[in-house]
């Protein structure tokens, strides 16, 4: 079913397949139009790929090996002298923006204008370049537009990363992960452990669990709601640092009348015994 | 037995023809790169799909750690980099792979371009593609708030700020983006959501798409 070599290629699509015939409705048009060595896609072509897939494998692994992937320091929405940064493929409409034709009362062509025209003729470009003719040579205003493209996106890049340098050299910043690096490797010459970033929040602690208050609580089953710990469960708060948030007469008033699914405990209680226990409470304060 | 496992199977569903299609169809010499040395422009998007395969494969690995709230995800990051055997690795290959495969894609759009193949037939097939690069530099914008550090942070804070500008919609997009009024806790659950299942979900039936046309026109002959 050759289709014969024909340059208008609209009509002759190209394709092969070894399928029997009848066992396919579609059997696509060969390849013995064109001369030459053409070979099957599995295993032979793919395997040519691969030789060249594997290069780009090796290098790629060695990229990671070599350089693990950069983090800096946790967010910190209150840090005012962060130099902003985007991934180095948006830098060109990044800087873009920052030209006063394109920014200001005229940033409705940074953002939609010129993106959308560059962008809008990409993606349309099929229909914007309608000639039979395919050789990049043949077609000066594609490829000049193309090319014009290429070098305004790598210039803009690069101005933008020449500013982002600049900025750090000014105002003699490093970037967060080359600092958390050094001060990792710095910790690691001198046998210490990496130095941790991650802030924990310090448990709060409970503070005199030693008093009598307690084991009166355990007995009254405070504990199998509130936890062992005193951390509260899922609907029930947690007790330590509850003196933070109440005074004691109003814990006093909790315990005694109950609130919602806080059950009241003035007829399991004695006042003296509720005094007690609010006493310890409005004690539970943060340490600082 | 493999072969009576594949004959069981094949009688009942046939399936010879569809593996035969994607296995034997034959490849011109003109991309060959066995051939001509200059015909590896042509693996460009077989490369970019590779990279593709290796970012959905560590994406997946790293999302057995990842957690996606403000007061985890730094820290669990943290914790995947310098505690989990080989996270570190993991971790650069999703980094750098995500740089890479713009590069790759890149250059694939470069050879499709120069080698006049969006022309018709393909037009279509071109489209596609060109959405594809628009997922891409989607997956790039999200994922890159997920390590929640100052970098991803103010990156964010300042794409989420051009959004803004956009006339009439700018508002209403930053706030879908957002979630709200400040780069926060919502913004990282659904920046998340977008990279790790609503993008990736487009960019599979995209995927599908670009190849089926491919499969079916062949590749564009030689010049
Ligand atoms: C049935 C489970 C249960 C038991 C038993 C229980 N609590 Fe509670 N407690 C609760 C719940 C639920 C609340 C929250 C009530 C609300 O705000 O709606 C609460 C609230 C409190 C509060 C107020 C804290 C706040 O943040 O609102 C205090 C103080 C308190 N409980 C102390 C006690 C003490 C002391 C005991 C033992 C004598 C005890 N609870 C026994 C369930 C329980
Ligand atoms: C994840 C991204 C992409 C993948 C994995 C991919 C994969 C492929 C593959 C494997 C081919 C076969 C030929 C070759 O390897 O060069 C191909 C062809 C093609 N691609 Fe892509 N591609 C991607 C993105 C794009 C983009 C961004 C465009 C352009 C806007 C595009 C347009 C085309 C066209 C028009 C063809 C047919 C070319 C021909 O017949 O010569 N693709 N693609």
């Amino acid at each position: 079913m050759a289709h014969g070599h024909n340059s208008k290629e609209k009509v002759v699509f190209v394709g092969d397949s070894r399928v029997k015939k009848g066992s396919m409705v579609n059997i696509p048009p060969d390849f013995t139009a064109f001369p030459g060595k053409s070979e099957a896609f599995i295993p032979y072509f793919l395997l040519k790929e691969w030789m060249v897939g594997v290069v780009v494998l090796v290098g790629f692994l060695v990229l990671t090996i070599a350089h693990p992937a950069p983090l800096g320091y946790p967010a910190d929405p209150m840090n005012a002298a962060f130099i902003p940064m985007p991934d180095w493929y948006f830098l060109f409409m990044y800087q873009l923006l920052k030209y006063p034709y394109v920014a200001g009362d005229y940033v409705v062509l940074g953002v939609m204008g010129i993106p959308g025209l560059a962008f809008g003729a990409l993606l349309l470009a099929p229909f914007l370049d309608t000639g039979k003719e395919r050789r990049f040579y043949r077609r000066p205003i594609a490829s000049a537009l193309m090319l014009l493209s290429l070098i305004s996106v790598v210039y803009l890049t690069k101005v933008s990363w020449d500013h982002y340098q600049g900025q750090l050299e000014a105002t003699g910043t490093k970037p967060e992960h080359i600092i958390r690096e050094e001060k990792a490797r710095e910790a690691y010459e001198k046998g210490q452990p990496a130095p941790s970033v991650v802030k924990r929040a310090k448990p709060i602690a409970i503070v005199a669990e030693d008093d009598p208050a307690l084991e009166l609580m355990k007995q009254n089953n405070c504990l199998s709601c509130h936890a062992s710990d005193l951390n509260g469960n899922s609907g029930i708060p947690a007790l330590r640092g509850i003196g933070d948030q109440f005074t004691k007469e109003e814990l006093a008033n909790v315990v005694t009348n109950g609130n919602g699914n806080m059950p009241a405990f003035k007829d399991k209680l004695s006042a003296a015994e509720i005094d007690q226990i609010a006493t310890w409470l409005s004690k539970q304060k943060k340490a600082e | 037995m493999f072969k009576g496992i594949y004959n069981w199977i094949d009688e009942r569903l046939d399936i010879t023809p569809m593996w035969r299609d994607v296995a034997d169809h034959e490849v011109p010499e003109h991309v060959n790169p066995a051939h001509h040395f200059s015909a590896f422009v042509y693996c460009f998007g077989g490369l970019t799909f590779f990279i593709t395969v290796i970012q959905i494969l560590s994406g997946m690995f790293l999302t057995m750690y990842y957690v996606p709230d403000i007061i985890n995800a730094y820290a669990s990051v943290d914790y995947l980099q310098h505690k989990v055997a080989f996270g570190g690795i993991v971790r650069a290959m999703h980094h750098w792979g995500a740089s890479l495969v713009i590069v790759m894609m890149f250059l694939h759009t470069l050879r499709v371009f120069f080698t006049g193949s969006y022309k018709a037939p393909r037009e279509m097939n071109w489209v596609v593609g060109m959405l594809i690069f628009f997922i891409m530099l989607g997956l790039g914008l999200t994922g890159y708030l997920l390590p929640w550090d100052n970098k991803a942070y103010f990156a964010t804070k300042v794409t989420l700020q051009i959004a803004e500008s956009v006339p009439y919609l700018g508002p209403y997009i930053k706030e879908l983006l957002n979630g709200g009024e400040i780069v926060g806790a919502q913004t990282l659950t659904r920046f998340f959501a977008i990279h790790v299942f609503f993008l990736p979900g487009a960019l599979l039936a995209l995927l599908a798409a670009h190849f089926f046309m491919i499969r079916k026109q062949g590749i564009s002959g030689p010049l």
